[in-house]
């Protein structure tokens, strides 16, 4: 196990390395000049130059490629041109939102999604399955910042249910929190319903015309019992690879999410550096994200494995 | 086995259909499954209505009217108007032929480049293969809209931009695919022996391999264009794609978010993305069927 996971490591190396070329050549090429996001407008030649040695601008791009990863693989992702706010502590402050986002629209997407692909493999071919199948292609055809308006639509304006947008800590105010959460966390978490309840609904599909499913009926199980316990157990295990693999798309997701609930989580942070030049805050946002990403698929990976001891390592 | 001896009482004349092409067939499949006249169907009818919209949209979509300023839909304006008093009908359609353009050549370019690539990376193997495919896997750890949205930051927001970063960020899918097919297609024995009698690299790829993988990327690329159509609204609801004052429906539903109580705003232009992503993802299970029908069944 320990071996194939540093395996996997070392074949992720030359990636990684591509990874943050990519991420250094695209804000590196970003146009306009980075001493007017600093300066301003009206600031002369002489001062441009000074910041220009400041944050190294006047180095050739492969030595500021090298100061620039020596400096990140340090945690060091410099400073907001903007705001002169050291990035690594923006990320920190920004993370636990989308974390909190991504983990409640996982929570909805299982919630709904498992359920659902349960009944409509149970009920393979019949009205049920026919119905929760248009409903999950629906669901993934809906754009998030549609989905997100629909929502505040209905739940805010019309019921006025729930607030619209905004945000508070988890630590101030839990309830407010939560409130404020529900609706982003349906906008993403609905859309994931629908590829959680298809690769559930497959692999009980698959799983219900097993052999030992027929003897755990002939042995005069309980239907219930037959398809939760001896079924579910077993099909769950490619609906969390499932869920692991999505992952980024999901943080795809929560940019637009966050923007149309004007949550401050990462995702608001890269869209806000983009609009403003400032490409501290892009790099570390987009670095972040692939980190995050890489991470979360190693780890589904190693889930896996433990779920599903015939994988041989 | 009973229908083959009811074939055999047929003559033959009357058993000889008109021959017809492979291509033929799959697209008869396509179109006879629900899914695929579905999705056709409303594609084609967006399609039309978009090439149209100069002749049949009642107003210009960008004529300010300052006596009609955020009307809810009548008569008159059927989908209502915007904040500056534009017919949000006609944004809609003039919307239509700006989205299914950036697809249709957003998919396209993805399809010539990440093709090209995962041929070259097959047929070539060793470093040439380990350097492409590695920076093609660089390009799959961005999650799509983040790596879109890097590259539009740096182009510069405008439809143009939008369209080539949705373009770079589908082409690693493509070249992943026709590389994975080649790498099966060397073993053929017929592939092989064209290679022992000297035919050229060019010729075996484009004669012999190209054909036998272009089928799937076909389902590749008509699956891609709903996420590409997601991609492009999303990049433009951020105001990162196609810019004002030409009609978008992602900007549109952007806009309306100022104004939540005049629901139409965002509620038309949405819709419009909705039907036309779900047609998309129709016609591509639709194809992907067709396929799999076409191969026996294979991934099923």
């Amino acid at each position: 196990m320990v071996s194939y996971f540093s395996r996997k490591l070392v074949q992720m190396l030359p990636v990684a390395f591509f990874v943050t070329v990519i991420v250094f050549a695209l804000t590196n090429l970003l146009p306009g000049d980075p001493t007017v996001t600093i300066l301003g407008e009206q600031a002369t030649a002489d001062q441009r130059a000074a910041v220009r040695v400041e944050y190294g601008l006047d180095q050739p791009a492969p030595v500021r490629y090298a100061t620039w990863l020596g400096r990140v693989v340090q945690g060091d992702f410099g400073r907001s041109l903007r705001t002169r706010e050291d990035v690594g502590a923006m990320l920190s402050a920004r993370i636990p939102v989308t974390l909190e986002l991504a983990f409640l629209s996982i929570l909805i997407a299982v919630a709904i999604g498992v359920p659902a692909g349960i009944v409509a493999a149970r009920f393979r071919g019949t009205v049920i399955d026919v119905m929760t199948s248009f409903l999950a292609m629906s669901s993934v055809a809906i754009p998030y910042f549609w989905m997100g308006i629909l929502l505040i639509m209905l739940f805010s304006l019309k019921l006025g249910w729930l607030p619209a947008s905004g945000y508070a800590r988890f630590t101030e105010d839990p309830a407010q929190n939560l409130r404020l959460m529900i609706l982003p966390a349906l906008t993403i978490g609905t859309a994931f319903a629908a590829l959680v309840m298809r690769q559930t609904r497959a692999s009980m599909l698959q799983i219900l015309s097993l052999d030992y499913i027929r003897t755990a009926r002939a042995k005069g199980l309980s239907e219930l019992i037959v398809v939760l316990r001896h079924g579910l157990r077993n099909a769950l295990i490619p609906v969390i690879t499932v869920i692991g693999l999505q992952i980024g798309a999901l943080l795809g997701g929560a940019v637009v999410t966050e923007t149309v609930f004007a949550l401050p989580g990462l995702g608001r942070m890269l869209v806000d550096g983009i609009f403003q030049r400032d490409f501290p805050v892009i790099q570390g946002a987009i670095l972040f994200i692939v980190v995050a990403v890489f991470a979360v698929n190693l780890f589904t990976d190693f889930i896996y494995r433990i779920l599903d001891p015939r994988v041989q390592v | 086995m009973t229908h083959v001896s009811a074939m055999a009482d047929i003559p033959s004349a009357q058993r000889a259909r008109p021959s017809r092409s492979p291509s033929a067939i799959f697209l008869r499949r396509v179109l006879t499954s629900w899914q695929g006249a579905f999705g056709v169907t409303v594609l084609v009818v967006i399609a039309t209505l978009g090439l149209l919209a100069p002749w049949i949209s009642p107003y210009s979509p960008l004529d300010i009217n300052p006596d009609a300023f955020m009307e809810p839909p009548s008569a008159a304006h059927w989908f209502g108007t915007d904040e500056i008093g534009r017919d949000v009908l006609s944004r809609v359609l003039y919307g239509a032929s700006v989205s299914l353009e950036v697809v249709v050549l957003a998919v396209g370019i993805a399809l010539a480049a990440g093709s090209l690539l995962g041929l070259i990376s097959g047929w070539l193997g060793g470093a040439w293969d380990a350097l492409i495919m590695r920076i093609m896997d660089a390009f799959l750890a961005f999650p799509l809209l983040v790596l879109a949205l890097a590259i539009v930051a740096v182009l510069g927001p405008d439809l143009m931009n939008a369209m080539l970063a949705i373009a770079i960020t589908k082409t690693p899918g493509f070249a992943r695919l026709v590389r994975s097919e080649v790498l099966a297609m060397r073993e053929i024995d017929y592939i092989k022996a064209a290679e022992s009698v000297g035919v050229s690299n060019l010729r075996i790829l484009l004669r012999h391999v190209w054909p036998n993988v272009s089928g799937n990327v076909i389902v590749y690329g008509s699956l891609s264009a709903s996420q590409a159509l997601i991609t492009e609204s999303a990049l433009s609801f951020l105001g990162l794609g196609v810019q004002p004052p030409t009609p978008s429906w992602g900007y549109m539903v952007a806009t309306g978010i100022q104004f939540y109580q005049s629901w139409w705003m965002s509620f038309f232009p949405g819709l419009a993305i909705f039907i036309t992503v779900l047609a998309f993802n129709f016609l591509g299970d639709a194809v992907r069927d067709a396929l799999d029908a076409r191969l026996g069944g294979r991934r099923e």
